[in-house]
This record gives structure tokens, sequence and C-alpha cells, in this order.
């Protein structure tokens, strides 16, 4: 599709999510690639070298047990993006046709929708998700679900509004005049122009799924203890901040530097979603030909 | 047998405060390519009552009734909302006033053609595209095929307008509702999308109604003219004798507040003073009495009966102005 290619050029010229994309390429390269990059056994414990500042031998330095931090961070990271991805796919799949539909046949079904969401968001979120995982028991699995059903609500409520006021726009009345079917309408018209809003705020939903997680292993609902984590390593850390804070350096910057190279890559596939912020070069449309009749009134 | 024939047609809408009568049982005939001028002030029901027609109104909050309102032969009220749809875009159309607002902006020109003509005629894809280039050079745009990749917000408001009408036409309906399409346009423009539907409605032979409250737009363009005041058609006549021989109060209220320009002496402009009635609780004389100029005695005994004061031409009016 020439439209695709041309909001992939679009995403590309964008220089900050160009950058964005290309370090999240690498820090998924480098994630998947972390048994052969590694140096160490991540979860090999030597007290002969705990708490050792970062040196030529340990990049990062070790931990408590002696592990090696960078090692454990690149191993932590394949953990927390595949969580981050899942919980963004869970939310996105569930929350984005629950409030398509609910905005778009609206009445009664709508507001069911809406009070059972609202029932979602009266609890803090993070409460929540404790409350699933505790009851489901602490296993990957029922964390990917816990975030999901915590951020699908939040999702299913932006795309409701945007739903709201998409379909009083006039083209979609006119799609209706062309006789296209409500299904069409609410994907082919509505969920097309809602696309921005969706992708940023998916991107929150990452960011925030990655730094839930860690939350959670902190709780001990999340990686049970020997497997690494970006969440749990910065946790754990905590407790030797003063004494060897290189244990805090390696899983925060991961963290950071994913969190930001996925806003930014949010932000260009907003822009590069919408044609109308296209910065464009074409060639204006030469005016249409003049109407004969014209020159008959004025003459 | 004409095209579209609709009798007594009613559309009224639930509120808080009651019924809302927005259209009082209109009955009119529209023929093969003939162009039906609508007028009327806002909130008179022109739109409302062309959306019934085009079965887009939802129902609830709408009511509609009527003992008649077939397009083709074929019953509009009764049948289901697969063949409304189908009917849609294939056998009667819409413009809408907006053109800026009315393509949808995060797809080409071309997708929203293709898309229509895919979905009514069941052409393939290469079919679908050299048909689209021949309807944009059908609405004079320029460079057509090169403008199907082009987004909406590319082209102007006439250039969209254009499009509108390709899309709208692109199967050719036997029917098009042209609601305010040029009232968001400005006078030049307006005159070319006017020329556009008057030769396109002749080459195509399709029906139009041209929906405005531009009188000169409607002189310019109709063979006929309903006056739609309050929900009801107070008059219809052919253009010529709505024009020469006003039979209606209103009617002649709305004369006397165009600007004409082949009038000598300028006189001032006169408006209608006052405002339409409350639909809600209609007056059970006629509807225009309280801002009437020309009103008689029996105006404010009974309501008008309908009459003749030539072929096609009625009105539903006590006073006699010809």
């Amino acid at each position: 599709m020439s439209t695709l290619r041309l909001a992939a050029g679009q995403f590309l010229r964008n220089r900050a999510a160009a950058a964005g994309l290309i370090c999240l390429l690498l820090l998924c390269i480098v994630v998947t690639l972390a048994p052969v990059i590694a140096p160490y056994n991540p979860i090999q414990i030597n007290l002969g070298a705990k708490l050792q500042p970062p040196s030529a031998t340990h990049w990062f330095g070790t931990d408590y047990f002696g592990r090696d931090v960078f090692s454990r961070t690149l191993y932590g990271g394949q953990l927390s993006l595949s969580v981050g991805l899942a919980v963004v796919l869970f939310a996105f799949t569930l929350g984005v046709p629950i409030g398509l539909v609910s905005g778009f046949v609206g009445g009664r079904l709508d507001n069911l929708v809406m009070r059972l969401t609202d029932a979602f968001l009266t609890f803090p979120p993070l409460l929540l998700a404790v409350a699933i995982v505790g009851l489901l028991g602490p296993d990957m699995r029922n964390v990917v679900l816990a975030l999901g059903l915590v951020q699908a609500p939040v999702l299913a409520r932006m795309v409701r509004g945007s739903t709201l006021s998409a379909r009083e726009e006039v083209y979609v009345r006119a799609a209706r005049a062309l006789g296209a079917s409500p299904l069409r309408i609410m994907f082919s018209e509505i969920l097309r122009n809602i696309m921005s809003p969706i992708v940023v705020q998916l991107t929150i939903v990452f960011s925030a799924a990655v730094v839930a997680e860690a939350s959670l292993s902190f709780l001990g609902l999340g990686a049970p203890p020997p497997q690494p984590s970006w969440g749990r390593d910065l946790s754990d850390a905590r407790n030797y901040l003063s004494d060897a804070p290189w244990m805090f350096l390696s899983p925060s910057a991961a963290i950071m530097l994913c969190v930001l190279s996925i806003n930014f890559v949010g932000d260009g596939l907003r822009d590069a979603l919408d044609p109308r912020s296209w910065r464009v070069r074409a060639k204006p449309v030469p005016p249409a030909a003049p109407v004969a009749v014209l020159s008959e009134d004025l003459a | 047998m004409s095209l579209l024939r609709v009798r007594d047609l009613q559309v009224s809408f639930a509120s808080d405060r009651g019924l809302v009568r927005a259209v009082q049982g209109i009955s009119f005939d529209l023929e093969q390519g003939e162009i039906l001028g609508v007028v009327g002030e806002s909130g008179s029901g022109k739109s409302v009552a062309s959306l019934a027609i085009m079965r887009m109104l939802p129902q609830p909050p709408a009511r509609i009734v009527a003992s008649e309102l077939s397009l083709a032969g074929e019953d509009l009220l009764g049948m289901s909302e697969a063949r409304a749809r189908e009917l849609r875009g294939a056998q009667m159309a819409m413009v809408f006033q907006d053109p800026m607002r009315s393509l949808n902006p995060v797809l080409t020109i071309g997708r929203q053609l293709v898309e229509v003509l895919q979905r009514h005629l069941g052409l393939n894809r290469r079919q679908a595209l050299s048909r689209a280039v021949e309807l944009l050079e059908m609405v004079g745009i320029p460079q057509a095929s090169r403008r199907l990749s082009a987004y909406p917000h590319q082209f102007s408001g006439g250039m969209r307008q254009r499009v509108m009408i390709a899309i709208a036409l692109s199967c050719r309906p036997k029917l098009l509702i042209a609601d305010e399409a040029t009232t968001a346009l400005d006078v030049t423009i307006q005159a070319q999308i006017v020329e556009l539907v008057k030769r396109l409605a002749h080459e195509l032979d399709i029906a139009v109604i041209w929906i405005s409250h531009d009188l000169g737009v409607v002189a310019g363009m109709c063979d006929r003219v309903n006056v739609i005041y309050a929900g009801r058609i107070v008059e219809t006549a052919k253009v010529d004798d709505l024009f020469h021989r006003p039979s209606h109060g209103y009617t002649l209220g709305l004369l006397g507040s165009t600007p004409r320009v082949d009038e000598t002496e300028q006189d001032r402009l006169t408006p209608i003073e006052g405002l339409p009635p409350d639909l809600i609780d209609p007056p059970t004389l006629c509807p225009f009495l309280p801002r009437c100029k020309v009103a008689v005695a029996e105006c404010r005994q009974s309501m008008p009966p309908t009459r003749a004061f030539g072929p096609l031409h009625q009105a539903s009016c006590f006073a006699e102005l010809a």
C-alpha cells in the first residue's frame, strides 16, 4: 500500500521517532541475544565477588550475591519487555473493541459497559493487580493478565470518548449515506480516525506495565526471586543504595531508555497515522476548469 | 409512475418536553431527471424530510409515518435495513453542506471512491480505479489520475465538494439529495457547483432534490420548488410561477427578503418578523399567521386548505395574491 509507505516515510523523517525506533530495536536485539552477549550467568551466585564496583571484569559491578549486574539487566529485559508488550496487546485487543462498540452503539449497552469500567477504575491500579495476581497465583501469565485487566478499562474509556465525537462527524454521516455497513463505519471510518490517541495511550500503557511489573516483583508477586527482571533488580538495589549505587544504575537506565524510546516512537506513530499532519511537498491542486455559464452571466 | 412518491410523510422526535413534530405530512412526487428545489428556513424540516427519505434517521428517537414513501416503486419505509443500505449510494445518494468535513481525512480520495464502487457495483480494484479517474474527470478535477492518491486536506472546499459529488454519483443513482450543498462555499465556487450538478443531472438523467435557503440558486437550477414552513409544504410551483406569482404569504415574505439583481429601483429588503412556531405544540391555524403581512379574516378561523393556482401550482393560503 502506498499509504503505508507514505506513513512510514513520514515516521522516519521525524528524527526523534526514528532514533526511538532504532534504540528500541537495539534494545530488543541485545535482550534477545542475552545468552550470547552476557558475560556471566545471571543467577550464578559468587559470594567471593559480592558488591564489587564496576570494573573491567564486571562492567556494571556485582550485587549482594556477587551476580553480574550487566548480565542480569540483559536477561531481565527479556522478561520486562515481553511483559510490557503482552500487556499492550492484551489491553488493545480487550479495550479497543469494547470502547469502540460501546461508543458507537450507545444507549443501554454504553451505560452498562461504562459502569463496569467505572467499577474497575475505582480501585487503585496496583492494588487491583495485586488482588488479581494474589487470587490467581504469582505466575508471569497472571501478571500479564492482571496488568492487562487494569489497563484495558482505561483504554476502553478513552476509545469510547473518541468514538463518541468521531461518530458525529459529517464524513461518518456521508459514509452512511453511501451505504456503508455499521462494521465498516466503526473500523474504516471511526477507528482509523482515532488511532492517534490510541497509539499514544498504548505507549503509556507499555511504560506503566514495565514499571508495574517492577512493583509486583518488589512485592514478591512478579518474577520469582532468582529470575532477573528490571523491576525486581531495581527494588533489590534500593537496599544497597549508599553502599553499591552501581546496582541501581543499569536496570534503571534500561527502563528509562526503553520508556523514552517507546514514547518517541508513539509520538512519531501518532503523527505518521494522521495525513493532515504530514509535511507533504505535494504541488497545489490547479483550479477546476471554469464554467462557461459564468461568463454569460457577467456579459 | 413517478420516481419518488411521498404521501403524507410525518416525522416526529421524542423529547423531554414532548413530541417534536418536525415534518407534519408532506406529499410530493419527483419525476426521473427532474430538479426539485426545497426552500425554507432553518428548522423547517427540509433536512429531516430528506434524511427520512434516505432512511438515515435512527428510530427511535425518530418516528416516521407515511401513507406512501417509495423510490422507483419500492417501498422505502417497510424495507429492511440491509436493503436500505444497498439502495443508499447505489440508487439514492446525498451530498452534505460541509465539504470540508464530508470526506474521511485519513483515507485518500481514490480509496474513498473505490470503496463505494466496489461495494455497490462489485468492480475489481483495477476497474474501480479506472472508473474513479473517469468520475473525477467528469466533475472537472484536473490530473484526475494523480489526484487519486491525494488526501482531502490537500483539496480546497470547492474541489472537495466536486469529489463528494463524484462519489455520490459514482454508482449512477436515480436520486441525488443535495442538502445545502453550496452554502459553505463562496459565490463563484457555488455557481460552478450549481452548474456542475445541473449538467450532470441532465446528462445522467438523475432526479435531484436541491435543499437550499438561497432562492437565487434555486431559481437558476430547479424545475419546480417546494416551499416548506414549520414542517409543511405551504406552496409548490414551477420555478417561474413561484417567482412571478407567489401565492402564499410566506413565499411572498421570502421573496421580499431576497436581494434581486434584475430589479432596478433598489428597495430595502423586508425581513420576515418574528419566529417560526413551536413544533411541539403546532398551531391549529396557518402556522405562518403570526408573521404574515397579507393575512385575511378567514386566516383567524380555520387552517387554510390547499388550493390550486395553476398547473402544478398549489398553495395553502386564503389570501388572493395573484
